[in-house]
């Protein structure tokens, strides 16, 4: 995926930001984390994006203080209230506040996101480690990642899950399997390049153990790239269970997550559009904060890495 | 070049192997008894050891696989208890509207993708380029199925334009049943446009820096010429490439939309397979369209050798 060309942008296209002066040289008193929050905020798109990310968490932790509402407590006599005053998202068929739900959506598609991103960050980073630096299981795991990736994504879970059953727990197990071959690629591919590299070379002459090296040299190195693809899965996790919970394969129909409740719409398109309408913006919202903020990412921390996933 | 053709040839043969055995392995985790889930609970002792022995359960699971892949190699893909009919036979039913689904998406999603992304090339840096790649980063970030249903309430229930859902009466002609395709089409289409529409402007940027084009530009050629006939055909590789990845990726996008607009094709047999643990179904489309999508790959790579002239193997 192409992003921006972040040198060669003309200065027009910046708006506000400063003149795309020459890169000065590292600021002096300046952490690297405050480095790199300076140059994934230098595009206004960036910054907006994170603020907006950031708000929707802040959104889903604070629930309960947002609306007085019980997401899961019904009243029959309120059903089907287009937003208003009292409900500003309006009711659903049960007479529920579809803001209250739409938070606690929020909460439960953000928990599977992260949980996710940590079982294939882990499963991924490991297998790649492993991968480049053991010669004889780097072809068993290039076949085995090769195999998975010969399924696409949503067709991978859904077999998963027909194995599994549907739960929390299994769809975070499910698309954990499909993502990991994207951080077990992109780290064995930065493994083969950073083995051969002279500070690797200089630990082993001071005589470094192999499991020190992979473990305190290199991978300290891998933490941008590991940290990219998590952004990307984290967006894509949303979407992914997104589907399965709308194909009544995923999260079972009882917890709304925001699919659940896109797919429980369903059958009141006609009189309460309300219903698919805001879980299906507050999907689209999240996503597309993580993608923009993922982009940034990529940039900032290393140019090179643009033609990765 | 033919040793190129037979060595990918080779390592297509050894992931689709793999994917076979994944597949196996899938429908044999399952908790429980495969033919106890299948049979449901009324089911007894007798029933279950009958179809055990019909499915090959007993056997080692070694010896299950390769039964598995000789079944395979001969096309069978096994039989359907619930539809009461070989499971090839059911995906063939449905394998006309999946592919026509499909061919219509890909078709939007390249109307859209490849001129916007052209145009946004051309405009790099200006407001058009920015709006279009603000635009792709949108498009990609709405699921599809959403898409699909604001479609479905806004130009279907509220403005009878279009079909609510299914493919028609049995005797629709072919122009009724495509009418029912739009939609779910441009639903799978838009999220699908935006990696295409990337692709275009980074090949096409490339392009548009090199020599030749400068060239043409300094011979008095007008700009759509340029463009169009110098620096699209030189850029069109990479965006071959990416047209025929997000084809294999529309096919299990399928799945999704099929569901929303009540479609019989392969993804709605998926799905209610998976809903009532049809194993056997479940096996066969995973593998038919897994292949499809490793197919489908090798011959974007088979191409990109042949067109390009520079790619020697």
């Amino acid at each position: 995926m192409a992003s921006l060309p972040a040198a060669g942008a003309p200065p027009a296209a910046t708006g506000s930001a400063p003149g795309p002066a020459p890169r000065p040289a590292a600021p002096r008193g300046r952490s690297p984390l405050a480095l790199l929050l300076r140059r994934l905020f230098r595009r206004r798109m960036v910054l907006v994006a994170a603020v907006l990310l950031a708000a929707i968490v802040a959104c889903a932790v604070a629930a309960p203080w947002i609306t007085p509402y019980d997401p899961m407590k019904m009243a029959i006599l309120n059903r089907l209230q287009a937003p208003g005053a009292a409900h500003w998202f309006g009711t659903d068929e049960f007479g529920r506040d579809v803001l209250a739900r739409v938070l606690l959506g929020a909460q439960l598609s953000l928990l599977v996101g992260a949980l996710v991103v940590v079982v294939a960050t882990v499963l991924g980073t490991a297998i790649g480690l492993l991968g480049g630096y053991v010669r004889r299981l780097d072809g068993l795991f290039m076949r085995f990642t090769d195999a998975l990736m010969a399924f696409p994504d949503i067709l991978l879970a859904i077999a998963f899950m027909a194995a599994l059953g549907p739960s929390l727990f299994n769809v975070v197990l499910a698309l954990g399997i499909v993502y990991t071959p994207r951080v077990a690629r992109v780290v064995r591919a930065a493994v083969l390049v950073l083995r051969e590299l002279p500070f690797v070379e200089a630990a082993t002459a001071l005589g470094a153990s192999t499991p020190r090296i992979v473990l305190v040299h290199v991978l300290p190195n891998l933490l941008s790239p590991i940290i990219v693809q998590a952004t990307f899965i984290f967006a894509y996790a949303i979407l992914t269970e997104a589907a399965l919970s709308f194909l009544g394969v995923g999260v079972p129909p009882t917890t709304p997550t925001w699919g659940n409740m896109i797919a429980g719409a369903q059958q009141y398109v006609r009189q309460a559009d309300w219903l698919m309408l805001f879980p299906g913006i507050a999907i689209v919202l999240t996503v597309l904060s993580l993608q923009v903020v993922g982009d940034g990412l990529r940039d900032a921390l290393d140019p090179r890495l643009q033609k990765v996933t | 070049m033919l040793v190129y053709v037979v060595r990918r040839m080779g390592g297509m043969l050894a992931v689709m192997l793999i994917v076979a055995a994944v597949v196996f392995v899938i429908a044999r985790v399952v908790p429980g008894d495969p033919a106890a889930v299948m049979l449901g609970a009324a089911a007894t002792p007798e029933d279950i050891a009958a179809l055990r022995a019909r499915l090959g359960l007993d056997e080692p699971l070694a010896v299950q696989f390769v039964l598995y892949l000789k079944q395979i190699v001969t096309l069978d893909l096994g039989h359907s208890i619930f539809l009461d009919r070989p499971v090839a036979q059911a995906l063939w039913e449905r394998a006309e509207l999946t592919t026509f689904l499909t061919l219509m998406a890909v078709g939007i999603a390249v109307l859209i993708g490849v001129p916007v992304g052209i145009v946004s090339a051309v405009a790099r840096g200006r407001a058009v380029d920015q709006v279009a790649v603000g635009l792709a980063m949108l498009a990609a970030s709405i699921p599809s199925f959403w898409i699909g249903l604001t479609l479905m309430k806004y130009l279907a229930v509220d403005l009878p334009w279009f079909p609510v859902s299914g493919y028609g009466p049995p005797d629709a002609t072919l122009g009724e049943r495509l009418h029912h395709l739009v939609l779910p089409a441009v639903a799978l289409g838009i999220p699908n446009s935006a990696l295409i529409l990337r692709f275009t402007r980074t090949s096409m940027l490339e392009v548009l820096g090199d020599d030749y084009v400068r060239t043409a530009r300094a011979k008095g050629l007008p700009q759509r010429v340029v463009v169009l006939k110098h620096a699209l055909r030189n850029a069109m590789i990479p965006i071959l490439t990416v047209i025929g990845l997000t084809t294999a990726v529309m096919i299990a996008g399928a799945i999704v939309t099929e569901t929303v607009f009540s479609l019989p094709g392969v993804g709605n047999l998926v799905v209610s397979a998976v809903l009532r643990r049809d194993y056997p179904v479940i096996q066969g489309a995973l593998l038919v369209v897994s292949g499809l999508y490793v197919l489908i790959n090798l011959a974007v790579d088979l191409l990109y050798a042949a067109v390009d002239p520079r790619i020697r193997y």
